[in-house]
This record gives structure tokens, C-alpha cells and sequence, in this order.
């Protein structure tokens, strides 16, 4: 990121104009300040992706799973955060991207109750998506399982959340504050604590969950999942 | 401004006039100058005071009993300053209560100056060495840490009688681009760690066009084995507030905080009395000087999270979010505090920048190496003899730190490593000792000047279990946001935990050296960034001493508890002695028929104290690694 002169807030707004860019050796018209991760998706390009929300003005990039190589650029970026340019020449595979991709998919699988064949999100499940268009493993080889025994909470009467299976994209967070606008999750704790949970961390149908559904719409896993 | 500029300088000149007076009246008779900095009041600095005045009333004595910071010799707190007209004012370290009051009656009231007790003297003369003369006085050269220990920080006049706040009056007289210009010529650079050139970012924040800018201090001191801001805070804190008046000046800010950690609230304490007196004094509120220019400061109180030091983290918490890192861009420089740009520097950097503006950018220039010029604080700590905090020029090689300024190893145990930087830094071997320090020449070692920790570490360390403990520190105060600082490290600890556990696996070597480079690579921010400093340079440098923990199950410094044993060695034990079986807690050591003693392996907890105990008596307690294997039956031990 050494000649980004910070200048660029990564809001692509209402601009019109088209820039070229070049992905994988192959060029795309694309709004100028667009955000390279909705760029390359809309273009058919998947990089793979799990907390990145197009209407968010302030990517979170805590996911750290779309990083691609950008020319000029001497470390690897994460696309959801970086706004195209005109001649922005970009790769989504190398080597070394692979490999980030690899470790952080693993690390996150580390630690998910990987228990697909019973799972809500079996076949939409956006870590299934990575695995397939990856070529990687569900199961973890080479990492510790680094166990998470937090109970699930099934008190909502259509859904449940399984903080075991969370991966803290903070997607459900970002709608229920901005598109439901109810505010009855947030992000407590930090480190290995951290979790999406309630203010005080009670049930979700003890707080002011309205249950309308919007946080398992935007679950890329099975944490927040419809009730069979 | 010329009309601003001759009233600025006749107030400036009126307060200057006071303080002079004040500081003569200080010579005419009497003080007592008692260092009750943190450090000084661990090692028990306040009973010191107290007994200073109780003795002066006691006898009579008409001398003043003051506090002062920290002059950064830890090795020899509680230190205090003894002055008398008609000899040098004299610095005594390791003061007791008995020192103290022989301080007074055979000094204050007789004419004893107890040289006997005396460290060094302050100025000068014919009677006693001073600072200067001692190895670590002549490398030594002080500029941030100049009047530490030697003024009351709670009184503003003891600062303005050596020429303080005068680089405010020169600043607010010269345009603010001038300003950023002299400090951007000085090549000055960011002492929070990553050395990211002051000047520009200063030029970045001024040139940001918006109506309301924010000029921070970033005092959220956190790295294990690291107070360099605390004793600046705590003995010097009008040279900060006069750094971040200048630097709000010059980049247009009107308003300041002071994020201080709420664990250090003696600091806090006189930050508060330092930024009430410069508002009485004019230098601080509306119309500096009555200069036009108006800015305030607050002070803001850290809640405890190490990852708040990081600026993105340091303005959320500021804002009343929780204290998460985000992405930069956009830098703070240009969208910060509440969307405004915001300066965010640290003590030391801010600390500079009166000496600067009163000496000029040549003068810096003049000090250092060119790409680091000036000086670097360092906390020495670990197995040094003279722990402290010390201020060398940029340049000076790693030796000279430790062997000459340092004074060398404790108790005379070989060197193995040095780590600087603290967690996010990196331990140096003895090839790296000639290395000369700057903010290069480190980050190319594989270390970093981090915040400035620069711990000692013997033949007696083990470079797994150092790299396991700053590794559990970051990842406990990792915030969990990103993938990789939160799942990341949490790996790593499991992987260097099974290692020094004697678990650890031949291929883990590779998986930690992988994980930490994706780590550096991928995280979010400087936390994460440099978690995996600590193992990479211990990996680097100390390969060996992992694989020896994998392959042979041992540990060549005896430190990893699971891998070694204590025994007792009969050809050296006294039949006589019970000692080590009064230290042992858990009833573990025991007489033979023989009457020498035996250690059941089974019962030992390995807490040491045996060995201790021993060691002045008849040096008979062993550690052996690989550990003992017990037998089964009988109890009895083999190897």
C-alpha cells in the first residue's frame, strides 16, 4: 500500500466514469472508485469474500480472505477495501496470494463446528463456495482444532445462532444496525472471546430482536440459520 | 503579527522573569529533591519522603523537601538529590530510611555531604565525580530525558527557568508552515515505533482541507518492559504539552487530546496540575500569549486495551466505540477523529519537538545517524546490571548499549540474545551486537525500535519460551476483528506451547514459520502486522534451540518446565544441612539413609526453590534436561 496517497475514502458514489482495469490478464470496463472485490464479482471474477457487504461505506476487511496482487503495489491488498484506477493491472492468483488464501481459509475452518452434512447452510454455505472455487479442504490437516463450546441459542422462534459455527464477518451486525435498524447485536469481547451476541449477552428473544430474519439472510454461513 | 509577536514575547518574558527569580531563591538555601516517579515510589520512594520531612522539621533544618521524576537510573531507586549551598548538588541512590535520615543530620545539619552513600553529583567539582564521568554518562546524551529528575513536574516555573515553552513563542511567531518546514527538515521521526517521517505527516494534516482538525498524543504506553513515556509524562509534562501546543499550531488544529492508559495515573495526576497551570499562565485556552491563536487539550483515559495504541484504534475508542482497529486508508492525517484529519504522535516524537523548534532542525541534524537523526530511549531492562531508562544518539551499537552503558550482564552469565522492540520486536543474537541502532538498520535485523523496550536476555533463557510469551501477550490483546491476528496467533501460541511442552511435531517448524510470514502479510493492523516478530527472529536466529526441543525433547537453557528435572548431587550435598527441604513447598525433598538428600521426582512441582536456597550453601541442585524419567515402582529415579 506504499503509493497510496490515502486520498481515496473507497467510496465509489455516484461517479459515472469508466475506467479499464485488468484482471487476470483479461480487461473490464468498470466504474471509476468502484471497489475492486464488487468489480471483479459483477465481472464474473470470484474472489473469494465472507465479511465484505457492497453497501457498507467502511469495509470492515476483517475476513483478510480477498487479498489479490496488485502491480505496484509490494504486499498483497484486500480488494474489498481498494478503489479501482485506470490501468490498474490485477492478479487473484499467485503463489503467494494461494497460499494466504489457503492459511486464512484454514484458520478459519480451525475453529468452525464443521458439521456440513446437518448443517442449515449446506450447499449455500459461502466457506463451501471457497473450498469449491479454491480447490481447498473443509477439514483441517496441518492447524490445531482449536475447539469453540459456546452454547447455541435457539430461543428465536424461526432461527438460531451458532457461535461455533461463526466466523465474525459482522455482516449480521452491519444490517441489523443499518438495514433493520433494530440494534439488538453487536460484537462483544475480544481476541478469541469475541462473538456476536445481545447487549448484556442475554437470549436473542429476551432482548429487542424483532426476529424479522434480516441477520440470517446475511449469515455467508450456517452461525445464523433457519430453524428446520 | 508583528504587534502579537513583541506581546507575545513581553508575556513570555514576564513569565520567564518569575521563574528565573524562583529558581534563584531554590539556590540561596536548602533542598531536597526526592524522585517519586512509579518507578521510584515501587522501590518505596514515598516513606523516603516522608522521612526527609519529618528529619528537616525535626531539626530545624530550613531546606525545602520537593518531588521530582525519574533521572532513569532504576537500578538504584529510591534516588534522591541533595543540595547545599557551598557544595555540588549531590545524587544518592538506594536511599533507606536510614540514608535519609543520616542525610539530614550529618549533611543539612552538619557539613558531612555522606559521600559514602553518594552516586554521583550533578555539576562539576572538585570533591566527587559526576554523571559524566562514569562509561554510562559519556554515551549517554539527553535530550528528551534532559531535566527529567531534576524539576518538579507540578510546578510550571521549574520548566519555563530552563528556557521552556520559549520554542512556543518562536513557533507561534514564525508562520505554520514554517513550523512544519523546521520540523520536517529536521528529518525528525516517529518514536511509537514505525519511524514514519513527523514532518510529513504534519505536512499531510495542514495541507488537509477541512474547518476542524485534532492534534492527538498517543500515551497509551503498553509493550511489557516499556515506561519511556510514563517517566516523561510523569517528570516532564509541560515539554509534551509544549510539543503538542506547537504541533497543533502548525497543522491548524484548535483542539487536543492526551490519550493516556488509566494504568498510569500518577501521570495523569500531573498532566492534569501540568495543563491547569500553562491555561493560568496563558499558554494554553483561548489567545495563546495573546498571540490569536486559541487550542485546548483534554485528557482521555485508555480502559486497558493494548490495541488502542493503534491510531485507527486509539480514535474509535476516543469517539466512544469500541477500541477495533479499521482499514487505512484513509489515514488519520486526513480522516481521523469524528471524519476530521488528525495528528496523532507519540510522547517521545512530541516530546522532541520544543528542542527542536528552540535549537533548530541543523542542530538535530547534527545528532544521530542522517535517515534517524537524534536520539533513541530505550527501557533497559532483563539481565543488564544497569537497568533504566537512557537516551543515546541514533548510531550507537548495540555493545556499547548494553556492555557500556548497561554496564554489562548480571552476574557474569554469558550473553545469548537482546530483544528490543517488545512484542512487536524482534531478538537480536551476539552477531547482531556491533549492529548500530537506528530505525533501519533494526527493521533490516529482523527487529524493530518498537516503542523503545531492550530486554537482556543470558545463556540462562530459552528463545522458545521468550517467543511463547510475547506471542501470549499479543494474542491475548489481539481484538479478534481480522482472521489471521485473531486465529493466527492463537495457532502460533498452540504450536510454540506444544514445543516448549516437549509435543511439539518435526513439520510444526514449517506451519509456524508459514503462519507467521501470512500473518505479517495478511492482518489488519500494526498489531497483527508485527505479532510474529518475536518468532520469526527467534526462528531465525535460534533454529537450533527449537529443533533440540522437538527432537531431543530438551531444553538447552533448563528453563521449560516440562522438559527438565531437578536433582540433588550427592558428590556436593551436605549431610548437615536441611535447607533445600525447608524451601520445598510440597514436601518433594527428602533425607536418604544416608542422610543426603534426594528430590522425589513425583512430589516436585519444580518451583525452584530448593536450587535457590542451595545455591549460596553448597551449589548441590541441579537442573537436567531432558527430564529424569520416574520409575514406576518404588518411586526411586533413574536417568
Amino acid at each position: 500500500m506504499s503509493n497510496n496517497n490515502g486520498n481515496n475514502n473507497g467510496n465509489n458514489g455516484n461517479n459515472e466514469k469508466m475506467v479499464t482495469i485488468t484482471i487476470d490478464d483479461k480487461q473490464f470496463m468498470v466504474p471509476e472508485g468502484k471497489r475492486l472485490l464488487w468489480a471483479a464479482l459483477e465481472n464474473g471474477v470470484y474472489i473469494p469474500h465472507l465479511c465484505a457487504l457492497e453497501e457498507e461505506e467502511k469495509p470492515s476487511a476483517g475476513c483478510r480472505l480477498c487479498f489479490v496482487e496488485i502491480e505496484g503495489f509490494l504486499n498483497p491488498v484486500t480488494s474489498c477495501t481498494q478503489p479501482v484506477k485506470e490501468g490498474m493491472i490485477v492478479r487473484t492468483r499467485s503463489k503467494r496470494i494461494d497460499r494466504m488464501v489457503k492459511n486464512g481459509f484454514e484458520l478459519l475452518l480451525s475453529n468452525h463446528r464443521l458439521n456440513c452434512g446437518k448443517c442449515a447452510a449446506n450447499g449455500s454455505c459461502e466457506l463451501q463456495k471457497i473450498a469449491r472455487e479454491r480447490g481447498l479442504k473443509l477439514r483441517v490437516s496441518r492447524m490445531r482444532k482449536l475447539e469453540n463450546d459456546a452454547p447455541i441459542d435457539d430461543s428465536p422462534e424461526n432461527f438460531s445462532y451458532d457461535p461455533a459455527k461463526c466466523v465474525l464477518c459482522g455482516r449480521c451486525v452491519w444490517v441489523d444496525h443499518n438495514m433493520a435498524k433494530v440494534g439488538a447485536i453487536g460484537m462483544v469481547r475480544r481476541g478469541m472471546s469475541r462473538r456476536v451476541a445481545t447487549f448484556g449477552e442475554t437470549a436473542l428473544a429476551e432482548s429487542n430482536c424483532t426476529q424479522c430474519g434480516e441477520c440470517v439472510r446475511a449469515c455467508p454461513v450456517g452461525a445464523l440459520a433457519v430453524k428446520e | 503579527m508583528s504587534t502579537d509577536v513583541t506581546v507575545m514575547e513581553s508575556k513570555y518574558q514576564e513569565l520567564k522573569k518569575r521563574a528565573s527569580e524562583k529558581a534563584a531563591v531554590l539556590q540561596e538555601k536548602p533542598y531536597v529533591m526526592v524522585g517519586t516517579a512509579t518507578c521510584g515510589r515501587a522501590a518505596g520512594a514515598l516513606k523516603i519522603l516522608d522521612v526527609f520531612k519529618e528529619e528537616v522539621q525535626k531539626h530545624q533544618v530550613e531546606a525545602e523537601v520537593m518531588e521530582v521524576g525519574c533521572l532513569g537510573h532504576c537500578y538504584a531507586e529510591p534516588m534522591v538529590i541533595v543540595y547545599k549551598p557551598g557544595f555540588p548538588a549531590l545524587c544518592y541512590g538506594n536511599v533507606d530510611e536510614g540514608i535519609a535520615s543520616r542525610l539530614v543530620s550529618d549533611f543539612l545539619v552538619g557539613d558531612d555531604p555522606c559521600f559514602e552513600f553518594a552516586m554521583a553529583a550533578l555539576e562539576p567539582n572538585d570533591f566527587f565525580p559526576t554523571f559524566a564521568d562514569y562509561p554510562r554518562g559519556v554515551y549517554e546524551q539527553k535530550i528528551v530525558l534532559e531535566a527529567c529528575g531534576l524539576i518538579d513536574p507540578e510546578e510550571i516555573d521549574h520548566y519555563i527557568a530552563r528556557d521552556g515553552y520559549s520554542a512556543l513563542v518562536r513557533a507561534l511567531a514564525a508562520e505554520p508552515g514554517a513550523v512544519v518546514d523546521e520540523i520536517k527538515d529536521s528529518r525528525l521521526r516517529g518514536r511509537g515505533g514505525a519511524g514514519f517521517p513527523t514532518g510529513k505527516k504534519w505536512e499531510i494534516c495542514r495541507n488537509a482541507d477541512a474547518g476542524e482538525k485534532y492534534v492527538i498524543c498517543n500515551a497509551d504506553e503498553g509493550d511489557p518492559g516499556a515506561f519511556m513515556d510514563r517517566a516523561l509524562l510523569e517528570s516532564n509534562p509541560h515539554q509534551l504539552i509544549e510539543g503538542l501546543i506547537i504541533a497543533a499550531y502548525a497543522v491548524g488544529a484548535s483542539q487536543g487530546y492526551i490519550y493516556v492508559r488509566a494504568e498510569y495515573p500518577l501521570a495523569i495526576d500531573r498532566l492534569r496540575t501540568a495543563l491547569q497551570q500553562a491555561r493560568d499562565n496563558g499558554l494554553l485556552g483561548d489567545n495563546i500569549l495573546g498571540s490569536g491563536f486559541s487550542f485546548d487539550i483534554r485528557i482521555f483515559q485508555g480502559s486497558g486495551a493494548f490495541v488502542c495504541g493503534e491510531e485507527t484504534a486509539l480514535i474509535a475508542s476516543i469517539e466512544g466505540k469500541p477500541g477495533i482497529p479499521s482499514h487505512r486508508p484513509p489515514f488519520p492525517a486526513v480522516s481521523g477523529l469524528r471524519g476530521k484529519p488528525t495528528l496523532i504522535d507519540n510522547v517521545k516524537t512530541l516530546s522532541y519537538v520544543p528542542h527542536i523548534m528552540r535549537n533548530g532542525a541543523e542542530w538535530f541534524k547534527g545528532i544521530g545517524t542522517p535517515e534517524s537523526p537524534g536520539t533513541a530511549v530505550f527501557a533497559l531492562a532483563g539481565k543488564v546490571v544497569g537497568t533504566g531508562l537512557v537516551e543515546v544518539p541514533m548510531g550507537t551499537s548495540l555493545r556499547t548499549l548494553i556492555y557500556d552503558v548497561g554496564n554489562g550482564i548480571k552476574d557474569d552469565k554469558g550473553f545469548k540474545a537482546v530483544q528490543i522492540g517488545g512484542p512487536s520486536g524482534g531478538c537480536l543474537p551476539e552477531s547482531a551486537l556491533d549492529l548500530t541502532i537506528d530505525f533501519d538498520s533494526l527493521q533490516h535485523a529482523g527487529a524493530m525500535m518498537g516503542s523503545g523496550g531492550l530486554v537482556v536476555l543470558d545463556e540462562d533463557d530459552c528463545m522458545v519460551e521468550i517467543a511463547r510469551f510475547f506471542l501470549e501477550f499479543t494474542q491475548n490483546e489481539s481484538c479478534g476483528k481480522c482472521t489471521f491476528c485473531r486465529l493466527g496467533t492463537k495457532q502460533m501460541l498452540e504450536i510454540l506451547t506444544d514445543i516448549t511442552k516437549g509435543q511439539g511435531k518435526p513439520e510444526d517448524l514449517e506451519l509456524l514459520w508459514e503462519l507467521a510470514e501470512d500473518i505479517k502479510a495478511g492482518s489488519l493492523c500494526g498489531l497483527g502486522k508485527t505479532a510474529p516478530n518475536p518468532v520469526l527472529s527467534t526462528l531465525r536466529f535460534f533454529r537450533d534451540e527449537y529443533e533440540v526441543h522437538i527432537h531431543e525433547g530438551r531444553c538447552p537453557a533448563r528453563k521449560c518446565k516440562d522438559l527438565i528435572s531437578y536433582r540433588i548431587v550427592p558428590q556436593k550435598c551436605s549431610k548437615l544441612c536441611d535447607a533445600c527441604i525447608a524451601s520445598c513447598p510440597v514436601e518433594a525433598v527428602f533425607t536418604r539413609p544416608d542422610m543426603l538428600k534426594e528430590i522425589d521426582l513425583e512430589k516436585c512441582v519444580k518451583c525452584d526453590n530448593c536450587l535457590v536456597t542451595c545455591l549460596p550453601l553448597y551449589d548441590a541442585v541441579e537442573k537436567v534436561s531432558p527430564p529424569i524419567t520416574v520409575a514406576v515402582e518404588g518411586g526411586s529415579a533413574s536417568e
